[in-house]
């Protein structure tokens, strides 16, 4: 049963890759996205650009896993194939995490792309590439159990969009990514702290440029628990919906 | 006879608003089908066939009862039953960005298909449907027979010994319709067990050796269509056509509880001065059976097929 589990994982991933995630419209708009919000930021605050790399990644794998997850799962609930897949020899929880497991990959391509770039610009002085490896790992995997919450959660397309975009902008904005999360008040600190990305963004930070093992350690289990509470969400919904 | 579905007591009920009692979608349903046979299951709108049909491929989880499928507990083994049936729903459900071929290697990559058969089996479901010429098409752009057809194809991808089909005909053309049919009428010639579901009665009473009606969540009555219609069948009717003197053509039917030779005396008398063109008697068809089990008026049964789209059994 396990053997059938991954080998379905597997192949619902490869399927949505193919079908869906790798198509130049998302490829562009997964990559120009981030660096659109961090251009605009840098030409109004022209400062210490390397101090933005760290925000850019995590939106990219934000942006990157989150946008299409957010839909894929609806989109083909409305068409009727979501029951092809739950009509094979495939268990809910590995069917929901092949469509986890091609967010991730299309979201880690799109921020390998951004981070050479980066590196190849700035340097790869002090980066930590242990914590860099399990930052964008487990940002990518807390964000596309975010976007498969989002998709199971709706019974519409413009819906998961809305619903999308209500938590993620306020992310971006409250994560740390433009403003350092010790410049904000007391109580808009206390949201930020419920926020994945802001434990994305400060471990890519810590990765990058230094910072506490302790905190680094702190943040990766943070976006671990995110992950497994949103995925278990995810199963238990869309179990629910099933019926 | 080796059964390839047993089904008792199987139930599923659904909570409504407060202030009404539970929906019984199906209500305590017991048939077996036996292998190798195509079995229909029939009923009007509502009447709990898909419901039937989602409990069991384990898409819904029972209320009530028990079922087995190929040997196969289905509470308890369902992981197993999956590997070994093929499901075709009532709306062609494959992926519009995918090519055909793409489509059936997905669903063999799904169900563990060796990958060195894959290709092989792939190209052979093509041709036999004959959608060799569309390999490579995506299946957005296919036409609703051929997505019907490629569905079809991809619920058989695995070599599943048992499939069920979801209205497999509705809204298709007639040309499509009759090339469905008889890909159907094949896979029973090959072994496949097949669970059908229809609205088109001649469409059942042609591939189905046995038939269940459901009305209401309950099977009102299962045999076989010459039994079903036997049992149905209520006195003799004779229609005899005739012409007289003028050269105006009149029908007359007789119905007489005697039998069909006292219908036919009854009817000779009334042709004593008219030239007789024609005598038949009268056979009650699948859909006089239905009529009058389900108790659908024949306007009702227009509008089902309204509903549920157009298409005939013609071919």
């Amino acid at each position: 049963m396990l053997t059938d589990d991954l080998r379905g994982m597997f192949y619902i991933a490869l399927k949505d890759l193919k079908a869906y995630y790798f198509k130049p419209p998302n490829i562009s708009w997964g990559i120009l996205f981030p660096f659109a919000f961090i251009l605009a930021f840098a030409i109004r605050n022209p400062g210490d650009l390397r101090a933005l790399v760290p925000g850019l990644l995590a939106l990219t794998i934000l942006f990157g896993t989150s946008s299409m997850e957010a839909i894929v799962i609806v989109f083909e609930r409305r068409i009727g194939s979501l029951e092809r897949l739950m009509l094979a020899p495939v268990r809910l929880p590995a069917l929901l995490a092949g469509k986890l497991l091609g967010g991730m990959t299309f979201g880690l391509t799109v921020t390998l792309v951004v981070l050479v770039v980066s590196l190849a610009i700035f340097g790869t002085t002090g980066t930590n590439w242990l914590i860099l490896f399990l930052a964008l790992l487990l940002s990518a995997m807390a964000f596309s159990a975010l976007g498969a919450f989002v998709s199971v959660a709706v019974r519409e397309i413009f819906e998961a969009q809305t619903l999308a975009n209500f938590v993620r902008f306020p992310m971006m904005f409250l994560g740390g990514v433009f403003v350092p999360l010790t410049s904000m008040p007391t109580w808009l600190q206390s949201i930020a702290r419920l926020l994945p990305l802001t434990y994305s963004v400060e471990a890519l930070r810590i990765a990058l440029t230094g910072g506490a093992w302790t905190t680094a350690a702190l943040d990766l289990g943070a976006l671990t628990t995110f992950s497994v509470v949103l995925f278990v969400l995810a199963v238990y919904t869309l179990a629910r919906h099933a019926e | 006879m080796t059964e390839a579905i047993q089904v008792e007591g199987l139930t599923k009920t659904y909570p409504t608003s407060k202030d009404r009692p539970p929906l019984r979608a199906v209500d305590g349903v017991d048939f077996s089908v036996h292998a190798g046979e195509v079995f229909g299951f029939l009923g009007p709108n509502g009447a709990g066939k898909t419901t039937t049909i989602r409990m069991l491929t384990g898409l819904t989880r029972p209320t009530a009862g028990r079922a087995s499928l190929l040997g196969l507990d289905l509470a308890g083994d369902l992981p197993r039953i999956k590997k070994r049936i093929g499901v075709v729903p009532e709306a062609s459900n494959l992926y519009d960005e995918l090519t055909a071929f793409d489509n059936l290697v997905f669903a063999m990559q799904l169900y563990g298909v060796p990958r060195p058969e894959r290709k092989p089996r792939a190209e052979a479901l093509l041709e036999r449907f004959r959608l060799s010429e569309k390999r490579d098409a995506p299946f957005a752009k296919l036409s609703r027979g051929m997505k019907r057809a490629l569905t079809i194809a991809a619920a058989l991808a695995h070599h599943p010994p048992l499939v069920f089909l979801d209205e497999p005909t509705t809204g298709l053309d007639v040309m499509s319709a009759r090339s469905l049919r008889q890909m159907i009428a094949g896979l029973r010639n090959e072994g496949v067990t097949v669970f059908l579901t229809t609205h088109y009665m001649e469409e059942a009473e042609r591939l189905c050796d046995r038939i269940a009606i459901l009305v209401k969540g309950r099977i009102v009555a299962l045999d076989s269509v010459a039994q079903l219609k036997s049992q149905t069948q209520g006195a003799p009717v004779v229609e005899i056509s005739l012409r007289d003197a003028a050269g105006q053509v009149q029908v007359r039917r007789v119905e007489t509880p005697g039998g069909v030779d006292a219908a036919v005396r009854q009817a000779l008398q009334q042709a004593e001065g008219y030239e007789i063109l024609k005598i038949d008697t009268l056979q009650p068809s699948l859909e006089d059976v239905f009529v009058k089990l389900t108790g659908l008026s024949a306007e009702a049964m227009l509008a089902e097929k309204g509903g549920k789209g157009g298409g005939n059994a013609n071919g």
